[in-house]
């Protein structure tokens, strides 16, 4: 079972250290992991994508409440969410393969944003499972170099709110 | 005035009147500023048995202990003492010095990141960078460590913040955390739903555990357990909280436990852990107790809640506010018949084997000094076959029973011992340890004769690490592996080098004589008990 985490935490240093110590001691799984300052420059959030067992995803959030610079712990399934990331690939291309990247790139809505001779790289920011779908695509042309943010989510707006 | 007076005024300010420490070059400055009050400084012999001490003098005076050594080596050492107040949540201030905040991060001669290490014990840790920050640091250290769940924070402090120039100390009123905030007030409606369990259960038992002691509730349990007859039995953190001797009372769980205490658990429709971890020693399968019973679970941690098991009814609070709760409703029940079965249990509970004439019998022995120990007199016991027959055999009364429950600690007993005396030195303190823990703390028989905090010392010696043994006995077919302790000293030298007084119990001849002898005074002496190396636990 796949949970998201948006943890605001004290914008301090060793606060990450701390978070993701916790993690690895009580051997709870990251999938994915981001930090960025909120509006406040005193409070930074940490979106941590996790998954486990039931008991697992409590005891995630329980144990993330008694860090004291943890000031709030936001957590909803995938589909409660809306989530994306960020993500740049470097991929070799040459004259046979460009249009087919070109296609790929318009039909899953990525951009090209620089490129050279021989070389482009192109940038998504879609939902987690889009951007895997291009790595997918654009592993059988030649993928160079890959960086991605990791998954950012906020909640999804209820028509109540 | 400079940053270490003021953490010193921090110390006074939070009634402090002793701490444990290790000086060197980083703390120095701390240490120079210490001589300038009535906070007594004691040195220890190795930085671990500082922390040890200060969690013996927390256990007793419910105060926090404090403890100081210096950066790198000092700090490290201090470690295993660290964790093994975590594992159960002792409150502790541990202040470290540091070195220089110029030269923090190019592996400087004694650095080592402390923060970093202690992190995964600590409740929580500073690393002061500016001298400004002392007062508030202290003050939230202070409050974190005796609050909610107890526990250690450390402090970390560069020399040149120690030594830099202050103009005015102002100790916060208040501490301002927004994000801590530890439930004291157990939910109302939950309460209701534990006494209605209570009004229809058969077979309802409490299992107590060192959340009892730390919250201050053994005069509420006690009360609670008698107004309804409820029958109650403890984890080994929880010894003490009722008289061993209550008839309400029926030992303590798990797989070191008495056979009647696991059956009262087992067999009840209502199991009320209170302050207690359902840790893997005292239940070893978590799953079992939610079967045909009703499981209410009890903590002021709500993390430990649902940790190993999900409880029908989690109630988190403060147990000694809980118990109030519990006071103020009332209801009907009658346990006589469930009562008369776990006396049975008990009645017909195998008794232990008397090891061989020729050596003490452990268990009879901690029977006798438990009889002969002033009402609340106070019992450390180490960690090994010690421990186990201590649990087994000691007889609480008014008193407490301290030793290294969650980290099993060996060498715990002494320097805890220490400090408990220290702590409180009108009751009567004796720490049992075996032969080998014995060997891991014995330095500090000079800080015991150095500062006139005497006690008693029953040393086991079997001439094994014995619980080792026992279990390489049992599980590699008695293929014993480096548990030897051949080459041990002659303990009668060692009392005589420390100039402590010293008496051999070699038999069973006159052993209540010699108990009686030995706890009349109190006089430092060391005690060596001669135990059947092949003697065991069960």
């Amino acid at each position: 079972m796949k949970r998201l985490y948006s943890v605001l935490v004290e914008n301090r240093s060793g606060v990450l250290s701390k978070v993701s110590g916790l993690f690895a001691r009580r051997c709870f799984n990251i999938d994915s992991l981001a930090v960025g300052e909120t509006d406040d420059p005193d409070v930074s959030c940490i979106t941590i994508v996790s998954s486990g067992d039931k008991r697992t995803l409590e005891q995630i959030e329980k144990q993330l409440n008694k860090k004291i610079d943890v000031i709030k712990i936001k957590t909803f399934s995938e589909e409660e969410s809306i989530s994306r990331e960020l993500m740049l690939v470097k991929v070799k291309y040459n004259k046979a393969n460009r249009r087919e990247l070109m296609e790929i790139c318009e039909i899953l809505g990525a951009q090209i944003v620089d490129m050279s001779k021989t070389l482009m790289t192109i940038q998504i920011c879609d939902t987690p499972e889009k951007t895997n779908l291009l790595i997918q695509m654009l592993s059988s042309i030649s993928v160079v170099e890959v960086a991605r943010t990791g998954t950012l989510a906020l909640q999804k707006c209820s028509l109540s709110d | 005035m400079v940053g270490a007076d003021t953490i010193v005024k921090c110390l006074e300010k939070e009634g402090v009147e002793v701490l444990f420490g290790y000086p060197g070059v980083a703390i120095c400055p701390f240490f120079n500023s210490i001589l300038n009050t009535d906070i007594e400084a004691i040195l220890v012999r190795t930085e671990q048995n500082a922390a040890h001490a200060a969690n013996g003098y927390a256990r007793v005076t419910g105060k926090v202990g404090v403890c100081v050594a210096t950066s790198g080596p000092g700090a490290t050492n201090l470690i295993t003492g660290i964790a093994t107040a975590y594992a159960d949540s002792i409150p502790l201030v541990c202040i470290t010095g540091q070195v220089e905040s110029s030269l923090l991060g190019y592996d400087t001669f004694q650095e080592a990141d402390i923060t970093g290490a202690v992190e995964s014990f600590v409740k929580y840790s500073y690393l002061i960078r500016d001298v400004k920050e002392i007062p508030r640091v202290f003050k939230e250290a202070f409050h974190i460590a005796s609050t909610g769940r107890k526990g250690p924070v450390l402090i970390d402090i560069p020399s040149d913040i120690q030594r830099a120039a202050v103009q005015k100390f102002e100790y916060p009123e208040e501490v301002k955390l927004r994000t801590y905030k530890p439930t004291v007030k157990g939910h109302a409606v939950q309460i209701k739903k534990v006494i209605t369990e209570l009004s229809k259960a058969e077979r309802p038992i409490i299992c107590v555990g060192g959340g009892v002691l730390l919250s201050g509730a053994r005069k509420e349990l006690r009360a609670f357990a008698h107004k309804y007859n409820i029958p109650v039995v403890s984890t080994l953190m929880g010894i003490g909280a009722m008289p061993t001797d209550d008839e309400l009372y029926f030992g303590m769980v798990g797989n070191n436990g008495k056979s009647y205490a696991n059956k009262a658990m087992n067999e009840s429709d209502l199991l009320i852990m209170i302050g207690a971890r359902v840790a893997d020693r005292a239940v070893s399968q978590p799953d079992l107790i939610t079967e045909n019973k009703v499981l209410v679970h009890i903590d002021v941690d709500p993390a430990e809640i649902g940790k190993q098991v999900g409880p029908h009814i989690p109630l988190v609070g403060d147990i000694k506010h809980i118990f109030k709760d519990f006071e103020a409703e009332s209801f009907e029940c009658n346990y006589s018949d469930w009562l008369n079965k776990l006396n049975e249990y008990k009645k017909n509970a195998p008794v232990r084997k008397s090891p061989s004439k020729d050596y003490v019998d452990p268990a009879v022995l901690i029977g006798l000094i438990s009889d002969e120990l002033e009402d609340d007199a106070i019992y450390v016991a180490d960690v090994g076959q010690n421990q186990m027959w201590s649990c087994g055999y000691y007889k609480a009364k008014n008193g407490r029973f301290l030793t290294s429950g969650g980290m099993g600690t060996m060498g715990y007993s002494i320097p805890a011992a220490m400090g408990a005396k220290r702590g409180n030195n009108k009751k009567q303190v004796v720490a049992v340890c075996g032969d080998g823990s014995f060997q891991m703390s014995m330095m500090e028989l000079a800080t015991m004769q150095q500062y006139k905090i005497p006690f008693k010392i029953f040393v086991f010696h079997n001439g094994y690490l014995g619980l080792v043994r026992e279990y390489q006995h049992n599980a590699y077919k008695a293929n014993y592996s480096v548990v030897d302790l051949t080459g041990s000293p002659e303990f009668e030298h060692i009392a005589k080098a420390y100039n402590m007084g010293f008496m051999k119990l070699s038999n069973m001849d006159d052993i209540e004589k010699n108990v009686k002898t030995i706890l009349s005074d109190d006089s430092p002496m060391l005690i060596e008990v001669m135990i059947d190396p092949m003697d065991t636990v069960k």
